[in-house]
C-alpha cells in the first residue's frame, strides 16, 4: 500500500513525511520526525501523553491520522522552549518538583501551555478539569497543579507594560 | 547462647512446632549452621527464605552480622517491596 | 566506618541535605529529550510483537509457524520450543525469590495457557504490518479448559485446576491432592480464644477487594540484540538492570557476562517493573532473526499480560475491651496469585497487625493460583490489601465502643520496645508521632457538612535495603561524578548528589549523577522496597568519605604532617598540625588538579549489603462527600502524616506521599480488574480502568515527621510506599462516617453506594 506525502509546519518549521495509511500522527512525529517527546501510553486518546497543539487546538496525536496534518501547523514539546530558555511552565515544573518519573510531562506541559492560552488566569478547579485529560501516576497531581498556577502568575506580570 | 524465635509457622514445621530455641551460635553464619544440625532442612530454609532480625534491626543475607550473647534474634520471612 | 558523619546530624548542620535543589535530570524531562525505553532505535531494528492467548485455560495442542515464517519481511518466529526448559528453581534476582521456571513460563507459554493475554509465540519483522502478519499467520490450536479467577472458587476442592503437581505448603500434613492453594503461612502470638473471652466488644467482617493494576503510564520497552558473537546488549525500561541481566541469563541459559543492560529512564514502575516480559522474547527474536529487536507493549498488553496486584478476601476478628484494649484479634487473608504462585499474602499477613501492640493474635494467609495474570509486586506489596481489612474493623471498633479512632489507636500503638505483630522489638519508629500529628491537625477538627465524613486509617512498611554499589570520581576540575546502579523513578539520583556534596564539601550543582548499566557499576539490587535512598544512598556516602580520606592523605604528604593532622572542612583540606604549615589549606579543584603527584585518579567505590533499613508508618486522615443521588465519592480533603526518618530531598519526599495517596485513592474509589464470563478481561484500557485524574483529587498535606534512622548515615528511612498503605481504609471509613453504611467490597464506585444507599 502506498504511503501518503505529508508536508506541515512543526514547531516553526517545515516538514515533510512519508505515512502509512494508517498511521496516526504521533507515529509520525516518533518515527518519521524523530520528535520523541511525545509519548505513547495508551493509543487510544485516554492518558493525554501524546498531546499536541494542532492548529492552536490541544489534540491527542494518537488520535489524529498523520495524513491529517496535511497542511497544518503543530506544536508539540520540543517546541515549548526558546532554545537554551526554557518555558515558564517548564520552569516552574522544575521548581516545584512537579515530575517524578517525567513521562507524563511532555503531555501535561503541552496541556498546561493550551490552557495558558486559552485562560490566563485559571483557578485550581478550571486548571484540574482542564488536565484532567492528562494522566499522572507517580505525583497525584499536587505539585503539578501549584506549577501551573505559578507559571500563569509569572506569564500574567510578563505581560503588564512597564 | 542466643534466643532465637520466629513467629511464622513454616518455621515451625522444621521444628516440630518449637516458636522458640536456644541456639549456641555467635555470628549469622553459625546460627545457620546450628539450626540445620539440630532440624535437617531449617538452616538452608532460614538461609533461602528468612531475614534476621538482630535487636530489633532487620538483617538480610547477612551472614557476617554477630550476634553477641542475649541478643534478640528473630527470624522472619524475606521481605521484597514494591 | 566514618570520622566525618557519625552519627546521622541536625538538620542545622547539614548545608545541602535536606534543601530542594532542581533535579539533574530535570532539564531533559521538561524538554522531551528524557530517553525513555521506547524513544531508543538502533540500526537495523526490527519490530518484535506477541500472539497471545485469547484464552483464560487451555491446552496448547499445537503451534504451527510455517506462514508466518513465509511473509516477507518476517525475520523470526519463537516460541517455548525456542527456550531451555527451565527446572524450578528458586533464585535472588528480583524484588524477592522468585522461581524461574515460573518465570520464564510466564514470559513464554508451554504446553498450557494460563490467562487471557498468556504469551504463545513472538515475531520479529521489518514492519509493524508485517508482524500483524505474521502474527495472524501464527496457527494454535487449543483445547480450552475451564477457567477459575476469584480466589475463594479457585481454593474449592473441585476447582479447575491450573498445575497438576502443586500442592500446598506449609500445611502441617503434606496433602495428598493437588490444588490451587500454592501456600498457606500463619503468625501467631499467645491464645486468641482466650483474647477473644476477655473481651468487652467484638467487630467480625469479611472485607474483599479486586486486582488492581500498577498503572504506570509508559508501557513496557525494550530494545534487544543478540551479537554474532554471542554478547547481547539490551536498552530496557526497568525497575532493575541486574535484575534484568540475570533474568534473561537465567531463562536463555547464558553467562551474566554475555549481557549488557542499559537502564533507559523509566516511566514509572511501582513494582510492576521488577520482572521481565519483554526482554527475554525480544534477545531470542534477535539470536535467530541476527538483527536488534525492538518491542513496546500496547496499553491493552499491558493489562491482560503484566502486574497486576492481587484481588483477595479478608476475614478480620477483633476483641478488645472496654476502654479500647485490643485483646484478641484474628485475621484470614486470601490473595491470588494469577497463573503462578507468589502472591503478597507473606507480606500481609506480617504487616496486618504491625501497628498494634495486641497479646493474641492468629493472622493466616492463602497464596492462591487463579487464570488471571501473574501478580507482581505493587508498592508495599500486600500491605494496602490486610490493611484495608483491619484498619475497617478497628473503625467498626471504634464505633462500637463510642471512642475516637485516633484514641483507639494511641491506646493500642506500637512504640520503641514493643514486639512487633511479625516478632522483633521496634527501635527508633515515629509511629505515635504521626498519630499524634493527625490528631493535632486543623483538619481533624474542621466542621463537615451533609453526606460528608471523616476517615482515619494507619499504615506500615517494612522497607528494605539489600546490596548496592556505588562509586565516586572526582574530576580534575574538582567536581565530581556520582555512579550507581539504581534507576531514578521518583528524584533518587538528586538525593545521591546531595549526599556526595554534603560529604565532599561542594555544592549540589557541581556534582553529577549517573545511573549506570551493568558492566559499568558493580551489582545493585533493583529499584523498589523504598530501599535507593537508603541503601544506595549508604553507599553513596561511605564512597565519598572514602575519598575524603583520600584527600586527606594527599593534603598530609603534601604539607608532610601527619595525616590525623589534616581536617576536611567545607570543602577543603585543612592543616591542624603545629609547625609552618599549620592554616594552611587546599581545595577540592587544587587536590584535583594535581592528583597525579599524590598517588593519581580519585576515585572509591564501595559495595555493601545495607541492612538496618528503619520501617515507616503512616496515619491518614481523609475527608469525602457522597452524592445521595449518583453514589459518586468526592475526596474533600487529604492529610498524610508519615515517619520518613530524614528527609534527603523534601519536595521528593512529599512527591512519594501524593502519589502513594492517589494511587491508593483510586484502589479505593475506581479501580477493577473486570472479566467476563470467558475470563478475558474487559477493561484492559486507561478509559474504562479508571485511575485518578486530576479533577478527583484535591491538593494533598504531607506531613513529614523525622525520627532518624541511626543505621543511615543521613538517618534516612524508605518513604515510597508507606503512602499507599492506608487510604482504603481512610476512605472507606470516611464513607461509613458519611452514610452510615460499612462498605466492605472495593472499589467503591458510584453502583455500589447507590445499592448501600438504597438499602439503607
Amino acid at each position: 500500500m502506498s504511503r501518503n506525502h505529508v508536508s506541515a509546519t512543526v514547531n516553526g518549521d517545515p516538514v515533510e513525511f512519508l505515512s502509512h495509511p494508517g498511521a496516526t500522527l504521533l507515529d509520525a512525529l516518533r518515527d518519521d520526525l524523530g520528535l520523541t517527546g511525545s509519548k505513547e501510553g495508551c493509543g487510544s486518546g485516554d492518558c493525554g501523553a501524546c498531546s499536541v497543539i494542532l492548529d492552536g487546538r490541544l489534540v491527542c496525536s494518537c488520535l489524529v491520522l498523520a495524513a491529517e496534518a496535511q497542511g497544518r501547523r503543530i506544536e508539540t514539546i520540543e517546541g515549548m522552549a526558546d532554545g537554551a530558555t526554557l518555558h515558564p511552565l517548564q520552569q516552574k515544573f522544575l521548581e516545584h518538583a512537579a515530575l517524578q518519573c517525567g513521562f507524563c510531562t511532555p503531555g501535561l506541559l503541552v496541556a498546561a501551555k493550551a490552557l495558558l492560552e486559552v485562560n490566563p488566569d485559571p483557578s485550581e478547579s478550571e486548571t484540574r478539569y482542564w488536565l484532567a485529560g492528562n494522566l499522572c501516576r507517580c505525583t497525584g497531581y499536587d505539585k503539578v497543579i501549584r506549577a501551573v498556577m505559578d507559571a500563569a502568575a509569572d506569564m500574567r506580570q510578563a505581560r503588564v507594560p512597564a | 547462647m542466643v534466643k532465637v524465635a520466629a513467629a511464622d509457622s513454616a518455621f515451625r514445621l522444621y521444628t516440630d512446632g518449637l516458636g522458640e530455641l536456644e541456639v549456641e551460635a555467635t555470628s549469622v553464619r553459625r546460627l545457620i549452621a546450628a539450626l540445620e544440625a539440630r532440624f535437617p532442612g531449617l538452616g538452608e530454609h532460614v538461609s533461602r527464605r528468612m531475614a534476621v532480625a538482630i535487636d530489633g534491626e532487620i538483617h538480610q543475607d547477612a551472614d557476617d552480622a554477630p550476634l553477641r550473647p542475649g541478643a534478640e534474634v528473630w527470624l522472619i520471612p524475606k521481605i521484597g517491596g514494591g | 566506618m566514618s570520622d566525618v558523619l557519625d552519627r546521622p546530624e541536625t538538620a542545622a548542620d547539614l548545608k545541602v541535605v535536606g534543601t530542594r535543589p532542581v533535579r539533574p535530570d530535570g532539564a531533559d524531562k521538561v524538554t522531551g529529550r528524557a530517553t525513555f525505553g521506547a524513544d531508543f532505535a538502533m540500526p537495523g531494528m526490527l519490530v518484535g510483537k506477541i500472539k497471545r492467548s485469547p484464552h483464560a485455560h487451555a491446552r496448547i495442542v499445537s503451534i504451527d509457524t510455517r506462514k508466518a515464517r513465509a511473509i516477507p519481511g518476517v525475520k523470526a518466529v519463537v516460541t517455548a520450543a525456542d527456550f531451555p526448559d527451565l527446572a524450578s528453581e528458586v533464585m535472588e534476582g528480583g524484588e524477592s525469590a522468585s522461581n524461574m521456571r515460573d518465570i520464564a513460563l510466564n514470559c513464554m507459554a508451554r504446553d498450557k495457557a494460563l490467562y487471557d493475554g498468556h504469551a504463545v509465540a513472538a515475531v520479529a519483522a521489518t514492519s509493524s504490518a508485517a508482524a500483524d502478519a505474521a502474527l495472524a499467520a501464527i496457527e494454535v490450536v487449543y483445547e480450552r479448559l475451564p477457567h477459575v479467577i476469584e480466589v475463594e472458587a479457585a481454593m474449592q476442592a473441585d476447582a479447575p485446576l491450573l498445575h497438576a503437581h502443586l500442592f500446598t505448603a506449609g500445611l502441617d500434613t503434606p496433602p495428598a491432592k493437588a490444588s490451587n492453594i500454592a501456600a498457606r503461612n500463619r503468625l501467631a502470638r499467645g491464645d486468641v480464644d482466650a483474647g477473644f473471652m476477655e473481651a468487652d466488644a467484638i467487630v467480625e467482617g469479611r472485607y474483599v477487594t479486586a486486582a488492581v493494576h500498577q498503572g504506570y503510564i509508559e508501557p513496557h520497552a525494550t530494545v534487544a540484540a543478540w551479537g554474532a558473537d554471542g554478547q547481547c546488549q539490551v536498552w530496557s525500561s526497568s525497575q532493575g538492570q541486574f535484575m534484568v541481566r540475570t533474568y534473561c541469563a537465567k531463562v536463555l541459559g547464558l553467562d551474566s557476562s554475555a549481557i549488557r543492560v542499559t537502564p533507559a529512564e523509566i516511566g514509572g514502575g511501582f513494582g510492576g517493573k521488577t520482572t521481565v516480559y519483554l526482554e527475554p522474547l525480544a534477545l531470542a527474536l534477535s539470536r535467530q532473526a541476527g538483527a536488534p529487536v525492538k518491542m513496546v507493549m500496547t496499553r491493552d498488553e499491558v493489562f491482560r499480560a503484566t502486574g497486576p496486584t492481587s484481588g483477595a478476601v479478608i476475614e478480620v476478628k477483633l476483641g478488645a475491651k472496654a476502654d479500647g484494649t485490643l485483646t484478641a484479634a484474628n485475621i484470614v487473608l486470601k490473595y491470588q496469585a494469577g497463573a503462578f504462585p507468589g502472591s503478597p499474602v507473606v507480606p500481609g499477613t506480617m504487616t496486618a497487625l504491625a501497628c498494634y501492640d495486641v497479646a493474641n493474635f492468629e493472622v493466616t494467609g492463602y497464596d492462591v493460583v487463579t487464570n488471571s495474570p501473574k501478580v507482581a509486586a505493587y508498592r508495599a506489596p500486600g500491605a494496602p490489601i490486610s490493611a484495608f481489612g483491619v484498619e475497617s474493623a478497628m473503625d467498626e471498633l471504634a464505633i462500637k465502643l463510642g471512642m475516637d479512632p485516633i484514641a483507639l489507636r494511641e491506646k493500642n500503638a506500637v512504640r520503641d520496645g514493643v514486639k512487633a505483630a511479625y516478632g522483633p522489638t521496634f527501635r527508633d519508629i515515629g509511629y505515635v508521632e504521626t498519630l499524634e500529628a493527625i490528631r493535632d491537625h486543623p483538619h481533624y477538627a474542621a466542621p463537615l457538612g451533609p453526606n460528608q465524613g471523616r476517615g482515619v486509617a494507619v499504615g506500615f512498611w517494612f522497607n528494605v535495603g539489600g546490596e548496592s554499589t556505588a562509586a565516586v570520581h572526582v574530576n580534575e576540575d574538582g567536581t565530581a561524578v556520582v555512579v550507581t546502579g539504581n534507576p531514578d523513578v521518583g528524584g533518587s539520583r538528586a538525593a545521591m548528589a546531595m549526599m556526595a556534596a554534603e560529604v565532599l564539601g561542594l555544592t549540589v550543582d557541581k556534582v553529577r549523577p549517573i545511573v549506570a548499566d551493568t558492566a559499568a557499576i558493580g551489582f545493585s539490587m533493583l529499584t523498589g522496597g523504598s530501599r535507593t535512598t537508603f541503601a544506595t544512598g549508604m553507599a553513596v556516602t561511605q564512597a565519598a568519605q572514602k575519598i575524603v580520606a583520600d584527600l586527606k592523605r594527599r593534603a598530609a604528604s603534601v604539607w608532610e604532617v601527619p595525616i590525623d593532622g589534616v581536617e576536611w572542612l567545607d570543602g577543603s583540606a585543612v592543616c591542624l598540625a603545629p609547625g609552618k604549615t599549620r592554616g594552611a589549606a587546599m581545595t577540592l579543584a587544587e587536590l584535583a588538579a594535581t592528583s597525579a603527584k599524590t598517588g593519581g585518579p580519585i576515585s572509591a567505590s564501595v559495595s555493601l549489603n545495607a541492612q538496618g533499613a528503619g520501617p515507616g508508618f503512616a496515619a491518614h486522615i481523609c475527608d469525602v462527600e457522597v452524592d445521595p443521588e449518583t453514589g459518586h465519592v468526592t475526596i474533600l480533603r487529604y492529610t498524610a502524616a508519615q515517619d520518613v526518618g530524614r528527609a534527603i530531598h523534601p519536595a521528593y519526599v512529599e512527591g512519594q506521599i501524593h502519589g502513594g495517596v492517589a494511587q491508593g485513592i483510586g484502589w479505593a474509589l475506581n479501580e477493577e480488574y473486570v472479566f467476563d464470563a470467558d475470563g478475558r478481561m474487559e477493561n484492559a484500557g486507561f478509559l474504562d480502568y479508571r485511575v485518578p485524574v486530576a479533577s478527583d483529587l484535591p491538593m494533598i498535606e504531607a506531613i513529614m515527621i523525622e525520627v532518624a534512622n541511626p543505621r543511615h548515615p543521613f538517618g534516612a528511612k524508605g518513604v515510597g510506599e508507606v503512602p499507599i498503605v492506608p487510604p482504603l481504609a481512610a476512605v472507606a471509613n470516611a464513607v461509613r462516617r458519611a452514610i452510615g453504611v460499612r462498605m466492605t467490597e472495593l472499589p467503591l464506585s458510584p453502583p455500589k453506594i447507590r445499592a448501600a444507599l438504597d438499602g439503607r
